[in-house]
């Protein structure tokens, strides 16, 4: 059993579907202690969301690990059947999804979507249950919750409902909160007051946070550490300074170009990275990034670069560290 | 609520008094009459008949006689069946029609609905497959087909259960099945496609995400999303099929309203055929108005007004 | 200061060259890269549509149905109007004692598959020309019903308001009326009219097709549209949200050229899938209607009259109920299974 919450190693994860083997997540290590909030930056199918969802064994029934083990708050959840995952989801750890619009069942209400989680994990019934459903909703910030209890999802407005998602998630004090892109489908006002209030209630309740997006934007004033994904591997691993501040790998270079700055006085001009994501479905044998790499080189096209490690916990993969790192060894090479 | 009821009843209304209409115009717009199938009969008995049933009047006279006694309810005299009023013949045949047809839908809600579940969440999977071939090649069999085919089987070779009546329990297994076929396998279809419409919704994640085992997310959280299509299917198909069909009524001879309206078509039995379809049509104006009210009652976005 | 001498054994290890650090050309890195050629809606569609085997399979079924109705009676020895005296009442296969005679006499004698009915004619023939009765009858209902039932829907759906109340009433009062009751009484108001206009030159192509199959088209086009429009008139009404069609408006467009070309055309997947699956729902009704006796007319067989005539001979006779019921059977199916495959391939709220 390790010290960490989630402990993921070398997790190798395929989807198979009509058209061929879909290679989501390719070697993806990742640890987290307790109540650390880690962001998973990448495009959409960079592998962001499975890495999370196979925490909770939410994979999609044609997904399948292809090596490496998955450990959260010291269950091996590779090795779990689906009824004891069942046990821990929302209960230990819960997540909130992209687009709460649709992530309520239309047909029941707040309250009984709430306790309805409250039921299966603590035991709470009736009043009790009732009387905890309101005082989440009243935690979440939502005014009236006495009434808003009562009500259903389509008479809430967006914010709400995320609010309400939050609260079905934060119902049975979990000790990690996934967030999949969770102010994605909001409006921008909204989207802060949503963060600011996970921020708060992590403050409360001590869960450690993983945050998923793809906008570097939202994880810089949350997160303690940043996992940059690309293509189904982390590209870049590092606090959340070491990835604003020394970014190493093209991509999150790249990223952070393509954030605008309003600080700045001259208008910097906003660069888009160019080019497509990587077909999955035919990775490429070298570095997946290389064909939307500025400075690619030839060794960039047909093997892949190992990690690279920098001060602390921040590391990269990519030829051009390695390239430095060459020269530098040859020159002390023929020096000698 | 009340308001819309009221509301959508006093349509129903309008629908009705426009279906009347409609039949009435069309049906005395045929060429030919109720007395010319009898052959012996003399152009004064002929004239005497047509004054008995007000025929000698003009066509629009007949209209508003016709249209001031269906207000009280009144659906006149029969003409072929001598000395009895359409209602009492509606009411004499209905309960037959009604009871075989009930029973058809409840056979094809009971089969339907949970094999329509079953193949959506086993997709793929052999349980899956066996229920769309199935259901597939159900909705490929016309009931006439059906009906004679089991008859064919059941009373000819294997002489099991009665051909025709309908006096024992077993002599209702044939045409209710024959009846139900086609609905069940339909609703089968419908239910495997609006289940994998709902599997495929935000909230069964969530529902997963929560730790809801399989088996409790179909039946709290997919079934009362996925039922509405079928709703909306089966609420004017409960009006038809206990109406009575006429061809499993005439392949079994089965003394139903549905052999009596084809019989009063080809007789020309104006009343009866005005009586008939007002009857269908307002039957198929309440379901209309009761889907509705369940529909309001199983989705609470949906909002009666 | 260890580790940093690690990292540089580590990577004189890895055997690299210097060549291997020169910047990539455009070119190479191209050549890595996979294009996904981009699909149209169509090529997309026809892509799944062929991946689809058991689509494919009914593709197959309904062409080689449409041979054996349409191509194959006219080169077929024998006419279904045809009686041969002495050869009533076969059974498959059979010949009568005439026909033996003939072939004793070193004549051919083409075989009576599928037997004989009770007027000597062949009952293959007629199974043949019966589905081929059903399918003109359900391709030309439905083109009818797509025509009808698009142009109402698009219009309903398109005004919206008032003009769509008003539409959607008439739709349904024509769903409340018994169809059977519409069918019987327009046949016969129809007889005549058809009749006549069948003598006027230009017309005698009724005669020809005979005027109860004339009056079943009629019939299934008025009363059997209302379902086609229903549908056309939701997509329509999403449809005419979109932007693209109040950029049209802005650019002037009548509604008219929207109806047409914005509107139409982004739910023909929508309209080629219903019109399939109505095919056999309308051989469905023409089959029902002729087994009632109140389609097509004699000598002129469909398959449902076929089986309704076979009924009488049930026990003795059982065949002559199969044939006809198996051709249904077979056509609906790989009618309905093909409009499946068609809605999987076409219809984009169905791609998972």
């Amino acid at each position: 059993m390790s010290d960490y919450l989630v402990d993921i190693q070398h997790e190798k994860l395929s989807f198979f579907t009509p058209a061929g083997e879909v290679r989501a997540l390719n070697d993806v290590t990742i640890r987290m202690k307790e109540g650390e909030v880690l962001g998973i930056v990448g495009e959409s199918g960079s592998g962001k969301s499975v890495t999370a969802y196979s925490i909770m064994g939410l994979t999609a029934e044609n997904g399948k690990l292809m090596g490496g083990t998955v450990e959260f708050n010291g269950h091996r959840i590779d090795q779990m059947s689906e009824q004891e995952i069942r046990k821990i989801r929302g209960k230990e750890v819960s997540i909130i999804f992209q687009d709460p619009m649709t992530s309520l069942n239309p047909v029941y209400t707040i309250g009984n979507q709430i306790e309805e989680v409250l039921k299966l994990h603590t035991g709470k019934r009736g009043a009790e249950a009732h009387a905890r459903a309101v005082e989440l909703l009243r935690l979440v910030g939502i005014n009236e919750p006495e009434k808003r209890v009562k009500q259903y999802p389509h008479e809430l407005s967006g914010g709400m409902r995320q609010r309400v998602m939050i609260a079905i998630a934060l119902a049975c004090e979990p000790k990690l909160l996934i967030a999949d892109e969770p102010t994605t489908a909001l409006d921008v006002t909204i989207q802060a007051q949503i963060l600011e209030l996970m921020q708060e209630l992590k403050g409360k309740l001590g869960m450690g946070i993983i945050l998923i997006t793809h906008d570097l934007g939202v994880v810089a004033s949350m997160c303690d550490h940043i996992a940059v994904m690309y293509a189904g591997e982390i590209v870049e691993y590092g606090e959340t300074d070491d990835i604003f501040y020394n970014p190493q790998h093209e991509y999150t270079k790249g990223l952070l170009r393509s954030i605008p700055k309003f600080s700045e006085r001259d208008y910097t001009k906003l660069v888009p990275i160019e080019g497509q994501p990587v077909d999955m479905l035919n990775p490429p044998v070298g570095c997946a990034f290389a064909p939307r790499c500025d400075s690619c080189m030839k060794i960039c096209l047909t093997k892949k670069p190992d990690r690279t490690d920098f001060e602390g916990v921040h590391y990269s993969r990519c030829w051009l560290q390695k390239k430095a790192a060459f020269m530098a060894a040859r020159g002390a090479e023929s020096g000698k | 609520m009340a308001k819309y009821i009221v509301k959508r009843i006093l349509m129903g209304f309008l629908t009705a008094f426009l279906v009347a209409t409609l039949t009435f115009f069309i049906m005395n717009l045929v060429p030919g009459g109720p007395f010319l199938s009898e052959k012996a009969i003399t152009p004064q008995a002929q004239a005497a008949m047509e004054a008995k049933f007000g025929m000698d009047k003009p066509l629009f006279q007949q209209y508003l006689t016709y249209m001031g006694d269906l207000v009280h309810g009144n659906l006149g005299m029969s003409i072929k069946k001598r000395g009895r009023t359409v209602n009492q013949i509606i009411a004499e045949k209905f309960p037959t029609s009604a009871r075989l047809g009930g029973l058809a839908i409840l056979f094809a809600l009971g089969v339907g609905v949970p094999l329509g579940s079953i193949a959506a969440f086993r997709r793929g999977k052999l349980a899956d497959n066996i229920i769309i071939v199935f259901a597939t090649a159900g909705i490929a069999i016309p009931s006439f087909l059906s009906s004679t085919l089991l008859m064919y089987i059941f009373s000819v070779k294997l002489k099991l259960l009665p051909s025709l009546g309908l006096k024992t329990a077993a002599s209702y297994i044939m045409p209710v099945f024959a009846l139900a076929l086609y609905p069940a396998s339909y609703i089968s279809r419908l239910m495997r496609s609006s289940m994998l419409d709902v599997i495929g919704q935000d909230y069964m994640r969530t529902a997963k995400a929560k730790g809801v085992s399989t088996f409790k997310s179909i039946f709290k959280h997919a079934l009362r999303n996925a039922i509405l299509p079928v709703v909306t299917y089966v609420g004017p198909l409960v009006a038809y099929l206990m109406t009575g069909s006429f061809i499993i009524e005439k392949i079994f001879t089965i003394p139903g309203l549905g052999h009596e309206f084809v019989g009063a078509i080809t007789s020309r039995d104006y009343p009866m055929i005005m009586g008939t379809t007002i009857f269908l049509a307002v039957f198929v104006i309440i379901m209309n108005v009761i889907v509705d009210i369940v529909y309001a009652f199983i989705d609470p976005r949906i909002k009666l007004k | 200061m260890e580790n940093t001498d690690k990292m540089k054994n580590n990577i004189l290890s890895m055997q690299l060259d210097v060549d291997d650090f020169v910047p990539a050309s455009a070119d190479e890195k191209e050549s890595l890269v996979v294009m996904r050629e981009s699909v149209s809606f169509w090529k997309d569609g026809f892509r799944r549509l062929r991946r689809n085997k058991i689509a494919m399979a009914a593709l197959v079924l309904v062409i080689a149905i449409m041979l054996l109705s349409f191509i194959v009676p006219l080169f077929y020895p024998y006419k279904y109007e045809q009686q041969t005296k002495g050869s009533e009442r076969l059974g498959p296969m059979q010949y009568s004692s005439k026909e033996l005679e003939r072939i004793e006499a070193g004549e051919k004698v083409f075989p009576h598959i599928l037997g004989t009915d009770q007027n000597g004619r062949d009952y293959a023939i007629r199974v043949l020309v019966g589905s081929r009765v059903s399918m003109t009858v359900g391709l030309v209902a439905s083109a009818l019903i797509l025509l009808i039932g698009s142009i109402y829907g698009a219009i309903a759906g398109y005004f919206g308001g008032k003009v769509d109340m008003v539409m959607m009433r008439i739709v349904d009062i024509l769903y409340t009326v018994p169809d059977v009751l519409i069918i019987i009484l327009l046949a016969q108001v129809l007889e005549y009219p058809l009749q006549r206009l069948s003598r006027v030159p230009g017309f005698s192509w009724i005669t020809t097709m005979g005027p109860n199959m004339v009056s079943m088209f009629i019939v299934f086009a008025l009363l059997y549209w209302v379902g086609m429009a229903r549908i056309v008139r939701g997509q329509i009404m999403v449809l005419k949200q979109n932007e693209y069609v109040t950029a049209a408006r802005a650019l002037g467009a009548t509604n008219g050229r929207i109806i047409r070309k914005h509107l139409i055309t982004n739910c023909i997947g929508t309209l080629i899938v219903t019109t399939t699956l109505q095919i056999p729902s309308s051989i469905f009704t023409e089959s029902f209607l002729s087994f009632l006796g109140l389609g097509v007319q004699a000598p002129m067989p469909s398959l449902g009259s076929l089986a309704s005539a076979a009924l009488n001979g049930l026990q003795t006779f059982p065949e002559k109920l199969f044939a006809p019921a198996f051709m249904i059977f077979i056509i609906i199916l790989s009618f309905n299974l093909l409009g499946d495959g068609l809605r999987d391939a076409f219809d984009p709220k169905m791609k998972r």
